[in-house]
């Protein structure tokens, strides 16, 4: 069995920190795991985006259309936009935070309304969680990836509870542990 | 480094630095190219390996190359368009041959996730005649860059390392090992094997023939060319990721699993062809191996069924080859029926390039432009560059506009380059500029560090890949150097006299170059004092002047399209007051 999961959002959100942390985790959790993500020009506030797989054996590491198990949108607009990757009846967790690409800042496009019931209308379960509301109430808005990741780590059956904050504890330094460890109880309780 | 135990889950890139490491080598050295970059990053945090970066890949390559006639094993990494700035060196590397291991990395970027073209450089290798690796997930990396120094040693040849974007930027888990002590060596003084003069070189040359004869004779018996025994209706020769890829769709088929892909292992591929029914080679972009195979007379599938643009990934194979594919293509979830906006990169809040296009774009200059984060500007709602064609051809792609439209474009011409790349090979056009009378204005955004790749040191910042302190290059006396009478030096913050500056440059009969100095507002040493910006939207006419600015920061209000403030983005940085005519955005004037 292979565990596929999506990470979305947009540059600067921390991502990639939580796919770190999802992959070692699956690693210490005895599976082969791959990811793949693109740097670069999509770090200035593009769309970004990591493929995370595991299980016994991993060949390719991108996800296929139609086969990522649960997608993890840290922005609404991107949940929309990777949900093509979804297989029906997937998981989609998404941060209720809307950031506006700037052709809809700059007037010249709309930002889709009602995007959770669009979701759920598209055969996805949806999961939609105040996670950039929580980080703010943690006093630290960054820390909203790790609140994310630990509504996901919940669902993840395949990964024992214990191991996460082990690895938060190994990854993070040691000044933001504290934070982060309770970004993620918040967020393995949120929903 | 994460690691655990023996294991670490690592990049291919980090795989790369890895191998290095474990392999001996002492000396690295890059310019900065995406997917490339964390190659060298990572092969700094080893305190055994002294790693550089370069202000070109030429100048990291010739490097390079004298370190490893010095004895030191050595690396060099490069983006697959960095290899043609260094090919000059590259090829010449290719006849003299080694004194220690010498791996150099090209890293293709399929997909152009983030370059001007997928040229493959595979055919470099072929070209140079220099042996090459191409690993298909990080183990592979790690260990083919060891292969590499050895190979390197032992047939006394410079070997390439290709990977691509899926691999440097992939993880996936290494097992970790000890490093080698590398034997001592020395450079010892060999006219015959070290000076190209056309009468060694054409001794080398044969020398390079009965090596590349070797070398291929190896790459029929060695482990990393390897047939993967399956069901034999199918058989599949891929190498790099495309191996990986294949392997999704066709799980069951026999593979011809290449390593070593130049030179090619003929007898190995007339073995496995002559075993299965339907032979497919399976590759990104070019039909490299293919057409190898096809040399040999062998019937196979390929660039007539798979595309050459663009990345492969599981589901264009399968959609290529579909009717040899025993399982159907994954059912898909139904999209609502939505207009997704696009998100594109963009300059950030409080990028100090944002003002210079503010007014390249009100004065209606044509910009040559140039690669960094700086080349956004050729978009919306910039649209302030309208060439951009590689490393450091701003200049002189100027100087070629005037050449051709002379008095028609004199007065409106400006070309645009940051520092690092001005550095990189701006420096000679404008030489170039000077020597034979153009008259444009070149503006330099020197924000004192390489940006776009990630924030990697150059000349400019003061330290170097170590965060070694380092000279600071003098841009005014370098320009002046250059035979530039009018270098000027602005904040590009200061609008006013940016838009002043630019006026009197641009009616300069000379050529003239405007040094644009503030540091990247992402700099982690970089804390400018600020000073309050604050809206107040009763005044808001919804001119739409701000909006030109493009900041991710300003927002148009969907529900009565004045301008509103993101104050969670907003670094007040006060472009926005500077331009706004109704007053509606101020700044302070104190210091918050």
């Amino acid at each position: 069995m292979t565990t596929n999961i999506l990470l979305c959002g947009v540059g600067g959100q921390g991502t990639l920190l939580a796919s770190n942390l999802l992959a070692e985790c699956a690693m210490e959790a005895g599976f082969d795991v791959k990811k793949s993500e693109i740097h670069g020009m999509a770090q200035r506030g593009g769309s970004v985006v990591s493929h995370v797989r595991f299980g016994e054996r991993i060949c390719s590491p991108i996800i296929r259309k139609g086969e990522c198990d649960i997608l993890l949108a840290f922005e609404e607009l991107e949940a929309l936009r990777w949900t093509e990757f979804l297989k029906p009846g997937g998981l989609v967790i998404s941060n209720a935070q809307n950031i506006l690409p700037m052709s809809v800042s700059a007037g010249n496009s709309k930002y889709p309304t009602g995007i959770t019931e669009k979701l759920a209308s598209c055969s996805a379960d949806v999961i939609s969680v105040d996670a950039i509301g929580k980080a703010r109430e943690l006093g630290n808005q960054k820390c909203v990836n790790v609140v994310l990741l630990g509504v996901l780590a919940r669902r993840i059956k395949e990964i024992k509870p214990e191991i996460w904050p082990e690895m938060i504890k190994k990854m993070v330094p040691e000044r933001l542990q504290e934070l982060n460890l309770k970004a993620f109880k918040t967020g393995w309780n949120l929903a | 480094m994460k690691q655990s135990s023996n294991r670490a889950f690592l990049s291919g890139n980090a795989a790369i630095a890895r191998g290095a490491w474990e392999a001996g080598v002492r000396f690295a050295a890059a310019y900065p190219g995406t997917p490339s970059t964390e190659i060298l990053e990572y092969c700094g945090t080893y305190t055994e390996i002294d790693a550089q970066w370069s202000v070109n890949e030429k100048t990291a390559m010739e490097t390079v190359i004298g370190a490893c006639y010095g004895g030191a094993r050595s690396l060099c990494a490069q983006k697959h368009v960095g290899l043609n700035v260094a090919a000059d060196p590259f090829f010449t590397v290719g006849y003299t041959g080694v004194n220690a291991g010498l791996v150099i990395v090209t890293a293709d970027d399929p997909g152009m996730h983030s370059s001007q073209n997928e040229q493959d450089n595979r055919y470099y290798a072929m070209m140079a005649k220099v042996p090459m690796f191409e690993p298909s997930n990080s183990q592979e990396a790690k260990d083919m860059t060891k292969a590499a120094i050895k190979m390197s040693e032992q047939y006394d040849t410079p070997v390439m390392l290709r990977t691509t974007t899926r691999i440097s930027h992939s993880e996936s888990i290494v097992n970790l090992g000890e490093r080698e002590t590398a034997p001592d060596r020395e450079f010892v003084r060999d006219m015959g094997k070290y000076c190209v003069l056309p009468h060694n070189a054409r001794v080398l040359h044969i020398k390079v023939e009965e090596r590349l004869k070797k070398i291929a004779e190896f790459g029929n018996n060695c482990e990393f060319n390897r047939i993967e025994s399956g069901d034999n209706s199918i058989g599949i020769i891929s190498s790099g990721v495309s191996y990986s890829h294949a392997r999704e769709i066709f799980p069951n088929a026999s593979y011809l699993k290449l390593g070593l892909t130049f030179p090619l292992p003929t007898e190995l591929i007339k073995k496995f062809a002559e075993t299965v029914e339907t032979l497919i080679v399976i590759e990104e972009n070019e039909p490299f191996i293919e057409t190898a195979v096809r040399v040999l007379g062998i019937k196979c599938i390929g660039k007539d069924r798979l595309p050459v643009c663009g990345e492969l990934n599981p589901d264009i194979i399968h959609k290529s080859l579909k009717d040899l594919v025993e399982e159907t293509m994954p059912e898909l979830t139904k999209m609502p029926d939505v207009d997704i906006p696009v998100r594109p990169p963009v300059l950030c809040p409080g990028c100090p390039h944002r003002g210079i296009f503010f007014m390249l774009r009100k004065h209606d200059c044509t910009v040559t432009g140039d690669i960094g984060c700086y080349s956004l500007g050729a978009f919306a709602p910039h649209n302030a560059m309208h060439t951009i064609v590689c490393m450091g051809a701003s200049i002189t792609n100027s100087l070629g506009l005037e050449k051709a439209m002379k008095e028609k474009i004199h007065g409106k011409l400006v070309a645009i380059l940051g520092e690092s790349t001005f550095m990189h090979s701006g420096i000679t056009g404008l030489i170039d500029t000077v020597y034979n009378k153009g008259r444009h204005v070149t503006i330099i955004l020197d924000n004192s560090i390489t940006a776009m790749t990630g924030h990697q040191q150059n000349p400019a910042s003061g330290s170097t890949l170590k965060g070694q302190p380092a000279k600071v290059l003098d841009f005014e006396a370098m320009c002046h150097a250059c035979g530039v009478t009018n270098v000027h030096t602005v904040d590009p913050f200061d609008l006013k006299a940016v838009e002043s500056t630019l006026k009197e440059a641009l009616n300069d009969s000379e050529p003239s170059v405007i040094i644009a100095r503030r540091p990247c507002f992402l700099l982690k040493s970089y804390k400018p004092k600020v000073q309050l910006v604050s809206i107040n939207r009763n005044k808001c006419v919804k001119c739409g002047i701000c909006w030109k600015l493009g900041c991710p920061a300003i927002e148009v209000n969907q529900q009565d399209g004045k301008t509103q403030i993101n104050p969670t983005l907003c670094v007040h940085c006060g472009l926005c007051a500077a331009v706004c005519r109704p007053g509606a955005i101020t700044q302070a004037k104190e210091e918050a």
